[in-house]
């Protein structure tokens, strides 16, 4: 893994600028319009080989945070078997990414469920409609600031 | 990227509106396993388009793990995929050991491994039953039920749950196995293979069970790759990955055993692979009950692990961590980690964060049945209104772990 980190930093060090290493996992902090032509690259350079995104997740910081969200993208190589993180920061205000369905299909339903639960928005995404709350939902339920507990029963409008 | 690259389900379905109708399937349909419903649009009885709808059982648990401690959120996990509980919880607890950095010793890691096989071939029969009874052969299901029973069973004993058994722990395992376990597995396996042979012979031969699933429902090698598909719907269109060898967990790499896959991407090549893997999971069961032997099942970590009963009545400090893990939990370095384990119906992957204290700030599970679930457009469309149920069966999912 060391060498391919040492590449990818040495060949793209303005998409693969800031490196994590912790708990023997690799998380790249990529910047947010680079993010498409990164995975792109991931995916097709022979090295790399990331053809399986395995996952997407946001997490909210906390509300008080800047840069707030954060979108994980887990990726795996089906036949290096070697794991890598990349790690997009968004703003409040500004919690766009753009989609990478364009470079896995599978990233679809895992764009529509962090949209969902964060309110993040993939710019490009085919259809971006919420998955597993109703249409109607107000609010983004994995929000820090968003209650665990309600206290009127959900009815459709 | 252009619109040209997308996927064809996005596409407007451009015929004339008097050939075309669009039903809705389920949410209370019996062969949808739960709550899914599909919005199919349907040329005759051919299938155009087909929409998955989700979320009827979204009960918000990755909001509650943020509010539970580490150890309160085992139970949880059980919620999920409810065939297969053990290895939620396997992913869970070894999602926190990598964040602790804790050294797990090896009787635990090998029972581990033989409930998480016994539950794998539990989840199986499962499938394998309601996936014959959606196609219309009953019997196989009470023999599956049957052999299923055994093994809820030996989970009982050990756990005191049968489908809700948190038996695993960040640190170990709750208790060492009951007395008389070993021989009670040792029974079921010797009688396992001759119940798989049985199930062989009442569905494989059948020349209508296999006129309903060869060249149904078919996927490539790359399109799978593509969607995301993992575990026997991945080893199905031909791809060998599976995680307990790519990514080896709990002395996986120890064991002896194949991964079975099979060429043709369709619904008969899943039966086929989740059939063999029945007898692999047998293979690593025997193996893992071979390697018993006897020491300690929880790691050498008091503040974070519950202390024995005996001990707890005995020693002051013992009494004091016990009073502290309950009232106020273990603090968990700040951090976060992806760890991926090969559940029954694929990758399995938990993705942990924790800021310090005693809650974790956010935990996500990758769920196999989500992602396969998104693949079923590919699978669908062309096919017969009647051959859905058939590829909803064949990709084993499970509703609880999908909605969460």
């Amino acid at each position: 893994m060391q060498p391919l980190v040492t590449a990818l930093q040495n060949e793209h060090p303005e998409w693969f600028s800031e490196v994590i290493e912790a708990f023997g996992e690799t998380t790249f902090v990529v910047p947010r319009d680079q993010l498409v032509d990164a995975c792109s690259f991931l995916k097709t350079s022979p090295e790399a080989h990331f053809d399986f995104l395995a996952d997407i997740c946001g997490a909210d910081r906390g509300v008080e945070e800047e840069p707030r969200f954060e979108v994980n993208y887990h990726l795996f190589s089906t036949t290096k078997y070697h794991r890598i993180r990349l790690k997009v920061l968004l703003n409040e205000e500004d919690a766009h990414v753009p989609s990478v369905t364009g470079v896995w299909r599978t990233a679809n339903w895992h764009e529509r469920e962090t949209f969902d639960l964060f309110g993040v928005i993939f710019d490009g995404h085919p259809d971006l409609r919420r998955i597993l709350l109703p249409d109607d939902w107000q609010g983004h339920a994995l929000r820090k600031d968003f209650p665990l507990r309600g206290y009127e029963p959900y009815s459709l409008k | 990227m252009s619109s040209a690259t997308l996927p064809p389900q996005f596409e407007v379905v451009d015929r004339p509106l008097d050939t075309q109708m669009t039903i809705s399937m389920g949410p209370q349909h019996p062969s949808t396993h739960g709550v899914l419903r599909l919005e199919l649009v349907l040329d005759g009885e051919m299938v155009v388009k087909a929409t998955p709808d989700i979320g009827y059982l979204h009960t918000g648990m990755e909001k509650l793990f943020e509010y539970k401690k580490y150890q309160q959120g085992i139970v949880i996990t059980d919620r999920m995929d409810y065939l297969n509980p053990l290895g939620n919880n396997l992913a869970y607890v070894m999602a926190g050991e990598k964040l602790l950095g804790l050294e797990i010793p090896e009787r635990a890691q090998t029972i581990r491994v033989l409930m998480c096989e016994l539950q794998r071939i539990a989840s199986h029969l499962v499938w394998l039953g309601t996936h014959a009874l959606d196609i219309g052969a009953m019997t196989v299901f009470f023999y599956c039920f049957r052999e299923r029973e055994k093994i809820l069973n030996m989970i009982e004993a050990a756990s005191g749950g049968r489908l809700t058994p948190s038996y695993f722990r960040i640190g170990g395992l709750m208790m060492d196995l009951p007395a008389g376990f070993e021989n009670r597995c040792k029974q079921f396996l010797n009688d396992f293979l001759r119940a798989v042979d049985e199930f062989h012979k009442l569905l494989s031969g059948n020349k209508i069970f296999q006129r309903r699933t060869q060249g149904i429902g078919l996927i490539s090698a790359e399109s799978a790759i593509d969607w995301g598909l993992s575990g026997p719907c991945l080893r199905g269109s031909g791809v060998n990955l599976d995680i307990r060898r790519a990514n080896p967990y709990s002395g996986y790499e120890n064991y002896d055993f194949e991964v079975p896959t099979e060429p043709d991407g369709d619904v008969w090549a899943r039966y086929m692979v989740r059939m063999r893997e029945m007898k692999e999971s047998h293979k690593i069961a025997v193996q893992a009950l071979g390697r018993l032997k006897p020491g300690p099942v929880k790691a050498d970590a008091p503040k974070v692990v519950l202390p024995d009963r005996e001990a707890m009545k005995s020693h002051m400090d013992a009494l004091i961590h016990h009073f502290l893990i309950v009232a106020e939990g273990f603090d968990v370095p700040a951090g976060e980690v992806y760890l991926p384990i090969e559940s029954s119906k694929g990758e399995l992957g938990v993705y942990m964060k924790s800021d310090g204290g005693p809650k974790p700030s956010r935990v996500h599970f990758r769920g196999p049945s989500f992602v396969n679930l998104s693949a079923l457009p590919v699978m669908s469309e062309g096919e017969m209104v009647a051959d859905i149920v058939a590829i909803i069966g064949s990709l084993d999912i499970v509703l609880g772990e999908i909605d969460r």
